[in-house]
């Protein structure tokens, strides 16, 4: 039986550590073996096993009917899991690279994320599409994106970000098992593949039995009395490190949405209660996005609470190649410290 | 065919051969001991096409300056073939400011608007802009012809199968150029597509379409001399799928675990530069003419590198700078603060 998160389900408790998509992988795994509806279609997801090891080993398991290799025709195969899953299946499809969308993004916004409320609720659409996201290891304008905003703007998809191991496991649960469609961006500097190293904090315990982590709880990552940093996803470590850099004079607290839609605005909103100074980091573009929506949900629950807001994130420009450029544009440790002290007003 | 044109293959595809195995070693160089893609003079990914050389080669031999390319993620010897500056593009890999788009690009994203060249990292999504450039040249009733380049894994993709319809109804001067390698990362093409000869797909748009067997320069130069020509000539578009091989991973760092170790071996057996080399042989080039052409291509790929890396890297800032050429003021890195809202309470 899956048991929903509490206080006392502690990571420690579980007694050895995963990386990001072990987990991941390991959640697919037990739902796959529990429903025999549920099946894994993308690019390279059999023998590779994932290009970012999302799901590795899966094939060996339930073979090529389950474990799908199919043609680079992502209209074609996201569209055929929205039909798959209006016929009732539990379908998974892997976009490579969230910058594919595009390609595929009619079947996406049109349908995936439409049909449900243009039929008034008479069909769902019960699939996940997952998708690498994100940048830092220079591969330009076309492989970096979280495009997390895009996502997460247009009605009808649940967005979800796992920042940890435990987390990307009970959120993945929870995302196959939900009733609509669900959209979970796994962050690749956080995957802990070979070629691509992750920094120390997504590797965590992992309870060996499932979970779920229900959406719409954002996760207090470190608990802090002068400045609210809320993220997701990568930027929550650097966020975190950032913290732990400035410890001596500012008490940081950090907030990691796990999810953008729902989004967990009460959890926001204590925190700057607590605070009264509001940082938004984000690894997507600046206008128009996640920083702004953030913001604006906390402002219309009253400006009394807001002694200062700062927001970090990509500035309007996609994102270049170069390394010197690539870092310039996408938030850093020092990014994110400097605006807690500007918040602070120490700057 | 002339031996002049033999020769020009050779020495390009030798080029091109050389230019990867050059960035092989500087790729790796930071890459050790443990393989961080993100580390080395050369961060990001890599895709090599060492084994795709005639293709490039044995088609752009009949492209001249004004004519399109469009290139997919594993574009160097294309590139080379088409003639787009070797200096600037290796600064481009390197991520140097000197690079032809000043390291804003990378190696999947090369653009030389000198010889009309550009890449894109996005499969198959180079069809469509060479059915513009074909488009333009007709409107403006030029005889420049365009060609986009994809692999056997890309004619699944729509952006694919809806340009040679545009393009055949259209009568455009386009050629598509599919170069099967049999392998779509760890796809092999059998899986992924019930049909064998990818020309095939240009039965159902009614377009041309053609393939050549063999990874052989002089036969790809053969189809590809009767395509362009018959885009210049103003009849119509032709797909032509060249069969090449893939020497190396997908990209640098590719385990290549899916892939059997006979089929790679066969891969290396077949080089259509050797079979090349025999021919210039029969037609009376001897070692001497050979090693000269293999020194010419050894000397300029080892100016490019050495020049690519004395070039400085780019100022962080100018990553703010291209986002439009007629750049609308104040809306690049503004800090907004809100401060002492909620003060008077």
């Amino acid at each position: 039986m899956a048991q929903q998160e509490n206080d006392d389900t502690s990571e420690q408790q579980a007694g050895r550590s995963l990386t990001m998509s072990r987990a991941m992988v390991e959640a697919i795994a037990h739902e796959m073996r529990e429903d025999d509806e549920v099946f894994y279609m993308g690019e390279d997801v059999a023998d590779y096993g994932g290009i970012f090891d999302s799901t590795e080993g899966l094939l060996e398991e339930f073979g090529r009917d389950r474990i799908m290799d199919v043609p680079i025709s992502e209209t074609a195969y996201i569209g055929a899991a929205v039909g798959a899953a209006q016929a009732g299946m539990r379908p998974i499809a892997e976009l490579m690279f969230v910058d594919f969308f595009g390609v595929g993004m009619d079947q996406i916004y049109n349908q995936l994320a439409k049909n449900t409320y243009m039929s008034g609720g008479s069909v769902n659409v019960p699939m996940v599409l997952t998708a690498a996201v994100g940048g830092t290891y220079n591969d330009a304008a076309q492989h970096s994106q979280t495009l997390y905003g895009t996502f997460a703007h247009l009605p009808g998809m649940k967005v979800v970000v796992p920042s940890t191991a435990y987390d990307a496991k009970g959120l993945m649960h929870n995302a196959i098992r939900d009733d609509d469609p669900v959209v979970y961006m796994f962050h690749k500097r956080l995957m802990g593949i070979g070629w691509l190293p992750a920094p120390d904090g997504p590797k965590t315990g992992v309870p060996e039995d499932d979970y779920t982590i229900p959406f719409g709880s954002a996760d207090i990552k470190r608990e802090g009395s002068d400045v609210t940093v809320v993220t997701l996803g990568l930027h929550v470590h650097r966020a975190l490190e950032a913290a732990a850099d400035l410890a001596d004079d500012v008490d940081v607290e950090v907030v990691d949405l796990r999810t953008l839609v729902p989004l967990d605005t009460e959890t926001i909103r204590d925190s700057v209660a607590k605070t009264g100074h509001l940082v938004v980091v984000d690894e997507d573009y600046r206008s128009y996005g996640v920083t702004g929506e953030i913001i604006a949900s906390v402002a219309e629950a009253g400006l009394d609470d807001l002694d200062a807001v700062e927001r970090v994130a990509l500035p309007d420009v996609p994102i270049p190649y170069a390394r010197p450029m690539e870092d310039e544009v996408v938030p850093g440790v020092d990014d994110i410290a400097a605006a807690v002290r500007a918040a602070r007003g120490d700057e | 065919m002339a031996v002049i044109e033999l020769q020009d293959m050779y020495e390009n595809m030798v080029t091109a051969r050389q230019y990867e195995e050059r960035l092989q070693e500087e790729y790796m160089a930071g890459k050790q001991p443990a393989f961080d893609i993100s580390a080395g003079p050369i961060p990001g990914e890599l895709h090599l096409a060492a084994g795709h050389e005639a293709a490039g080669a044995g088609v752009c031999q009949h492209l001249r300056d004004d004519d399109t390319v469009t290139a997919p993620h594993r574009p160097h010897h294309i590139a080379i073939a088409k003639g787009v500056d070797l200096k600037r593009m290796t600064a481009e890999i390197f991520g140097r400011e000197s690079g032809l788009s000043g390291g804003k690009g990378g190696h999947m994203h090369l653009f030389d608007p000198d010889v009309n060249f550009a890449c894109s990292g996005i499969i198959a999504e180079g069809c469509p802009p060479a059915v513009g450039a074909g488009l333009a040249a007709k409107k403006r009733n030029t005889d420049s012809v365009a060609v986009a380049f994809l692999g056997e894994g890309a004619i699944d993709q729509g952006a694919f199968l809806e340009s040679l319809n545009l393009a055949s109804v259209q009568h455009l001067p386009v050629v598509f150029v599919v170069e099967d390698n049999d392998w779509a990362i760890s796809m092999p093409k059998e899986r992924v597509t019930d049909v064998e000869n990818g020309a095939q797909r240009a039965d159902g748009f009614g377009l041309q379409g053609a393939r050549v067997d063999a990874d052989d320069a002089v036969a790809v130069s053969d189809a590809a001399r009767e395509a362009v020509g018959r885009a210049r000539d103003g009849n119509g578009p032709t797909l032509l799928e060249v069969q090449v091989h893939r020497r190396m991973g997908h990209f640098m760092g590719d385990p290549e675990a899916y892939r059997p170790a006979e089929d790679k071996a066969a891969a290396e057996q077949r080089d259509s530069i050797e079979r090349l080399e025999a021919d210039l042989r029969a037609h009376g080039i001897d070692d001497e003419e050979i090693d000269d052409m293999r020194s010419r291509a050894h000397d300029r790929v080892g100016e490019a590198i050495e020049w690519a890396k004395d070039q400085p890297e780019p100022d962080p800032d100018n990553a703010y700078e291209d986002v439009f050429v007629n750049p609308p003021s104040g809306v690049t890195d503004s800090e907004p603060s809100i401060a002492d809202t909620g003060g008077d309470d």
